[in-house]
């Protein structure tokens, strides 16, 4: 069971999660002080350590839109949050796998802030409202990452297995 | 079987003879692009040999490019700092296609690219960077990564675990009216498909139009097709890719175009009468809200941008300056010019726009990309307003989530300097 602590609207851009005026501060240790740095009251929340721990936030279509900026990631996983989306853009969706921030595509998902969510292996279930909504798995071409607790572990992997 | 052009990439470069749409492939890269993030990319390279006894090894320092573009100069010791982290990796390792800040050689990256010939015809080109797309003008398969996916690019040579997209192939005909062009297409087509209607998926152009564009035109679409979430933009190469690379480009040795086979297997194709269209206006805060100028003409503009990897050349600058000739950007509207290369700086001297620019009252800044991403200059005040030849106006791009962006073409960006509200370049400013 998740809380979810935010309810977003479709197209959220890396420019709303994660402002281009930040983009200098790279390490994964300082980018989640910036998450949402213009919506003061989500930013606020996060950073009070308030939220629920694993705590999820509910957006529309095209999460992460825009640029590849991987701060837009690292600042999410930085508060162990889980994204549940109608749908994710490509870059974002890839570098949230490959630095294992959690991500789940339910397109028809309905959620309110508050309400509290279940990630089962193939829907997601709204326990506030009793719905449920069919989650579509990630691209099966980017298993073999996840199953390597994410890229750096895989690259170093295949660099290991090819010496 | 017959193949899109980046079936036929994605194949060549994988060492298969066929690749399909859900094909998961592992291209080796040839060219690989950064620009100050390559600062995080040296981070996560240097995560990966971590506890493995081997020594960090770029698998091929040639084929790596390092542009920095996105703060320059450094705004803040801490971009300069990052930038100086990039240089010192950049000597260490062997790096030649490193362009630092410079009035000779420096850049923006997508610009850069293409005038030093970095980029052919079928090459796979990845770039830490959305707008990578643009590649796709020079018939290449380019597509953004993020900095942990270029880290192992760097490690290993090849892109893993790459699901080939499916193609949605865009035929555009008829000639532009004057005062529309490659930017109003672009837009009209973003509005079309929607931000994420071309999610997973390339774009392939065709068609009349397209043949008769220049590079500079074709980079434009390019460039803007990560707006529709395309995965790349793609031209397929011909005579006019064959021109820019001799002529402008330098280059001397062999250049093969790749073109799809007749019978390829398109998602959906769209067809685009590009002599029906008007100037087109991407309004606030989406890429997508695409009006035609009508429907915002007289709104209020303070802060002309007229630049960027998407309109920053010198048929950009070119179209602004021959309107401004002779008169004054309007008293409460200031008007930022950034030229896409140093080179293309120079050429604009050479030809005089910049006097043109500069005495209608413009700032004609130093090339790089400026306030498109809000990063360190022309941020804007509370309340106000920019119309600007750049490619995303979300909320907040500018620096400051209290102001609105339109977007527009350089013909519409001008004539509305002299007016100071959004102006149809048809009518007259």
């Amino acid at each position: 069971m998740a809380r979810v602590i935010a309810k977003l609207g479709d197209d959220v851009s890396t420019d709303v999660i994660y402002p281009g005026r930040y983009m200098a501060t790279v390490l994964p240790t300082e980018t989640p002080q910036f998450a949402f740095a213009d919506h003061a009251e989500l930013n606020a929340l996060l950073k009070s350590g308030r939220a629920p721990t694993g705590g999820v936030i509910v957006a529309g279509k095209n999460f992460g839109c825009g640029s590849s900026r991987e701060q837009a990631c690292s600042c999410l996983k930085g508060h162990e949050l889980t994204i549940v989306a109608r749908g994710f853009a490509r870059i974002f969706l890839q570098n949230s796998i490959n630095l294992g921030l959690d991500l789940v595509t339910a397109p028809d998902v309905e959620a309110a802030e508050g309400d509290e969510l279940e990630v089962t292996a193939d829907e997601v279930v709204n326990r506030t409202t009793g719905h449920k909504y069919a989650t579509v798995p990630l691209p099966a071409a980017r298993q073999a990452i996840i199953d390597a607790g994410g890229l750096i572990a895989y690259t170093r992997q295949r660099l290991l297995a090819a010496r | 079987m017959p193949m899109t052009v980046v079936e036929k990439i994605l194949a060549r470069a994988s060492g298969r003879d066929v690749a399909r749409a859900g094909d998961v492939v592992e291209p080796a890269v040839d060219l690989a692009m950064s620009h100050e993030n390559a600062a995080l990319v040296i981070n996560q390279f240097a995560e990966i040999y971590e506890g493995t006894g081997l020594e960090p090894r770029i698998w091929d320092p040639a084929r790596i490019a390092i542009i920095f573009d996105h703060r320059v100069p450094a705004e803040s010791p801490k971009t300069a700092s990052n930038q100086k982290k990039v240089r010192e990796f950049v000597a260490r390792h062997g790096i030649t296609r490193f362009h630092d800040i410079r009035g000779d050689e420096g850049g923006i990256c997508h610009q850069i690219l293409p005038e030093n010939g970095y980029v052919r015809p079928g090459a796979v080109v990845v770039g830490t960077d959305s707008h990578t797309t643009s590649h796709g003008a020079l018939g290449a398969f380019a597509f953004g990564i993020g900095a942990t996916e270029m880290a192992s690019v760097w490690a290993l040579g090849v892109a893993l675990n790459v699901e080939v997209p499916r193609t949605i192939r865009v035929e555009v005909s008829g000639a532009f009216a004057p005062g529309v062009g490659p930017k109003d297409l672009i837009l009209h087509l973003v509005g079309l498909l929607t931000a994420e209607g071309a999610n997973f998926r390339v774009i392939e152009f065709h068609g009349e139009t397209v043949r008769a564009m220049s590079t500079s035109g074709r980079l434009t679409l390019c460039n803007m097709s990560v707006e529709a979430g395309a995965t790349s933009g793609v031209v397929p190469g011909d005579a006019e890719t064959v021109r820019y690379l001799r002529e402008v480009a330098g280059v001397s040795d062999p250049i093969v175009v790749v073109t799809p086979d007749a019978g390829a297997d398109y998602e959906r194709t769209l067809a685009i009468d590009a002599a029906a269209l008007v100037p087109q206006i991407a309004c606030p805060h989406t890429v997508d809200n695409v009006r035609p100028v009508d429907a915002v003409v007289g709104t209020r503009v303070h802060q002309i941008v007229i630049g960027s990897c998407t309109n920053g050349r010198l048929d950009d600058i070119a179209a602004a300056a021959r309107i401004l000739r002779g008169r004054k950007v309007a008293r409460g509207t200031r008007m930022l010019v950034f030229p896409a290369s140093a080179r293309i700086y120079q050429e604009a001297l050479a030809a005089g726009y910049v006097a043109d620019l500069m005495r209608a009252g413009a700032v004609v800044m130093n090339s790089g990309c400026g306030p498109c991403l809000g990063v360190h200059e022309g941020a804007l005040g509370d309340g106000e307003v920019a119309l600007s030849t750049t490619n995303r106006n979300f909320k907040g791009r500018m620096g400051n989530p209290k102001s609105e962006v339109y977007l527009c073409s350089p013909e519409v960006a001008a004539a509305s300097a002299v007016t100071g509200v959004i102006t149809d370049p048809r009518k007259g400013a």
